[in-house]
């Protein structure tokens, strides 16, 4: 690849853009939509991680995130600063974590995504049930958002400014995990767990590490969510969480680096438009599910393209019978 | 000491609800090899039809027996079609198999919640079985050895007919080989649809079986799902005795863990899983993990 390539241009040009966009539209509305996109996002890229590049599909992360956000809360209800309190998130996030991975990878396939979900709902159950701790039903609100070298961030836009910092270094931690030796050590085992096995890696362990990088991302988009929200109920820690994040991967199209972002873009921005007009969002999620699952298994960008394609090669057929067809490979 | 006896009655209702509905998930997991993650809407479906006939959506009260039967073959169809529809158009793959499930069960769930709305449902216990029995010094609430009973005979009624008849025989063949089963003329992907709707059909049931003790309400799928999943993960799938087992199992630690521990009772459902996936990755009764 020459030094500066087309894809450099654009992504110099798309981070440009995620700088400047909020300050030229100057609403907090949108702001903070551009905000919940790119917690969403680094949540998504953490998933990612794992179904993209590990094959293991998590129907649980909702409880990895949540338990760093329930984590922050609980420490700074407690008293304690935000320095103490996004430690002490993510510390519990990574701890959550290892639970889940230590027993989930027992099994793969299948057997992973039910002991995933199942893990994930006792979590859940957790945050609902356990009342001393997490308040139950009512949640636990935080009062203020940190101030960063005496920055505060109550504004939209300063808001927006920490999340695209974090995000933009989510995206370069998975970049650089992607193009590394564990990355592709990592997507060996994904396609070939016997073969890695026989050549002397091991598969457990890199599957273990894979997932405790997925948790810490997960657990960092929980506290950026902790701090957006500046509230935390079990809901956001349920099944439809975890299914949301899943969709936002498998949408954008899973074990690329930037389908995550795409797809949490979409999530996001349908969710807010559904839920302005019409309360069904549930519906909503479980039927774009169903399509996308049937319809475009690869994800929406790559399966628009290749349906464009088939259209288009369906009407050059009819029409130019004489200009013999390219394709029939598969995308 | 009447407190534990209750306690103790209590646990094996709740695990006869379980087998009740977690039988069908591990067979349909068996055949299929997909965790059917509708599961706990057909039980809350199965509960909102229930209800509704008996509070007379057809015109007039139906008896509580009819009501449960009429629910649970509806939900049976509905299970049925789903197979029909959308699984079969992704047959061999396995994952989307599964969120597509996932995601009728949030339509499912939404679609209820327009329906019947989010207020909870109580239903009331079938005439006849709303007394007690007495035994010294403890009182036992009659529906719910009632629903012992039911969920043992359904336990025997499977097991004859998974072990002694010409379906139950092809269905074992199906779950332990899918291919060889194919190639010595069985038609396994009839065998699917037989099996999903009667999965969906007996969590159905289960449903309205358990409305009088459980109520319903929304997220009721939600918190059944969880549930058989563990059962499934401690019994190991594609196995009745399995589910049978883990049910038990499931439904002492969740009712001691309610009485004893209410804020941690979720929690504790957690330690069996670990002890069996640490010990016996397979299940306790599982064979192979496919």
């Amino acid at each position: 690849m020459s030094p500066v390539s087309p894809r450099h241009i654009a992504i110099a040009v798309a981070i440009i853009a995620l700088i400047v966009v909020p300050y030229a539209i100057n609403q907090p509305y949108y702001v903070n939509i551009a905000s919940q996109i790119l917690l969403y996002a680094v949540f998504a890229l953490g998933l990612n991680v794992l179904v993209g590049y590990a094959g293991l599909v998590s129907l649980g992360h909702a409880g990895l995130s949540g338990a760093a956000a329930y984590a922050v809360a609980y420490l700074l209800a407690a008293g304690h600063g935000h320095t103490v309190a996004i430690v002490g998130g993510l510390a519990a996030g990574l701890v959550v974590t290892a639970g889940f991975a230590a027993l989930s990878l027992r099994a793969t396939g299948i057997s992973f995504i039910m002991i995933t979900l199942a893990l994930g709902e006792i979590i859940w159950g957790l945050a609902y049930r356990w009342i001393s701790i997490t308040n139950g039903d009512n949640g636990i609100n935080v009062s203020s958002r940190p101030a960063p070298f005496g920055l505060p961030l109550d504004s939209a836009s300063a808001f927006y400014d920490v999340t695209l910092i974090v995000f933009l270094l989510a995206l370069v931690a998975c970049a650089i995990f992607v193009g590394s030796p564990f990355g592709a050590a990592l997507t060996g085992t994904r396609d070939q767990p016997r073969r890695m096995n026989a050549l002397g890696f091991h598969v457990w362990m890199i599957r273990f590490w894979a997932f405790m990088f997925s948790g810490l991302l997960s657990s960092v988009s929980g506290v950026l969510f902790i701090y957006y929200y500046q509230f935390i109920s079990p809901p956001a820690l349920a099944l439809t969480s975890s299914a949301e994040v899943l969709l936002m991967v498998i949408s954008g199209g899973a074990g690329t680096l930037l389908g995550p972002v795409v797809g949490a873009s979409l999530v996001v921005i349908i969710k807010l438009v559904v839920s302005a007009y019409v309360s069904r969002w549930n519906f909503m999620l479980g039927a774009i599910f169903v399509a996308i699952v049937v319809f475009m298994p690869e994800g929406l960008v790559p399966g628009t393209v290749r349906l464009a394609r088939a259209a288009w090669r369906e009407v050059n057929r009819r029409g130019l019978l004489a200009q013999p067809t390219i394709g029939g490979q598969k995308s | 000491m009447s407190f534990w006896l209750l306690l103790t009655v209590n646990s094996v209702t709740f695990g006869g609800l379980l087998f009740l509905l977690s039988a069908g998930f591990s067979l349909i997991f068996g055949l299929m090899r997909i965790p059917n993650l509708t599961h706990g809407s057909m039980f809350m479906v199965g509960a909102y039809l229930g209800s509704s006939f008996l509070s007379g959506a057809l015109g007039f009260s139906l008896n509580f027996w009819v009501a449960a039967l009429i629910a649970a073959a509806e939900v049976a169809v509905l299970g049925a079609l789903m197979e029909r529809l959308l699984l079969r158009r992704l047959a061999g793959q396995q994952l989307a198999q599964v969120l597509v499930t996932l995601g009728v069960s949030f339509m499912v769930a939404d679609l209820c919640l327009m329906g019947w709305g989010g207020d909870p449902i109580s239903v009331a216990t079938p005439p006849g079985l709303g007394g007690f029995v007495r035994a010294g010094a403890a009182v036992f609430p009659l529906y719910r050895m009632a629903v012992i009973v039911i969920a043992v005979v359904f336990a025997v009624a499977l097991w004859l007919m998974l072990e002694r008849t010409r379906l139950g025989a092809m269905i074992r063949a199906g779950v332990d080989d899918p291919q060889m089963a194919r190639v010595v003329g069985i038609r396994v992907s009839q065998l699917f649809t037989v099996v999903f709707a009667l999965g969906a059909g007996l969590a159905g049931f289960a449903g309205m079986i358990g409305a009088p003790i459980l109520s319903v309400y929304p997220g009721l799928d939600q918190d059944m799902l969880p549930l058989a999943l563990v059962v499934v993960i401690l019994g190991g799938t594609g196995s009745l005795l399995g589910s049978f087992v883990g049910s038990i199992i499931v439904g002492f630690i969740y009712n001691f863990g309610q009485a004893l521990l209410p804020e941690l009772a979720y929690f504790v459902l957690f330690l069996p899983m670990v002890l069996v996936l640490v010990l016996r990755p397979q299940g306790l009764f599982g064979g192979q993990i496919p």
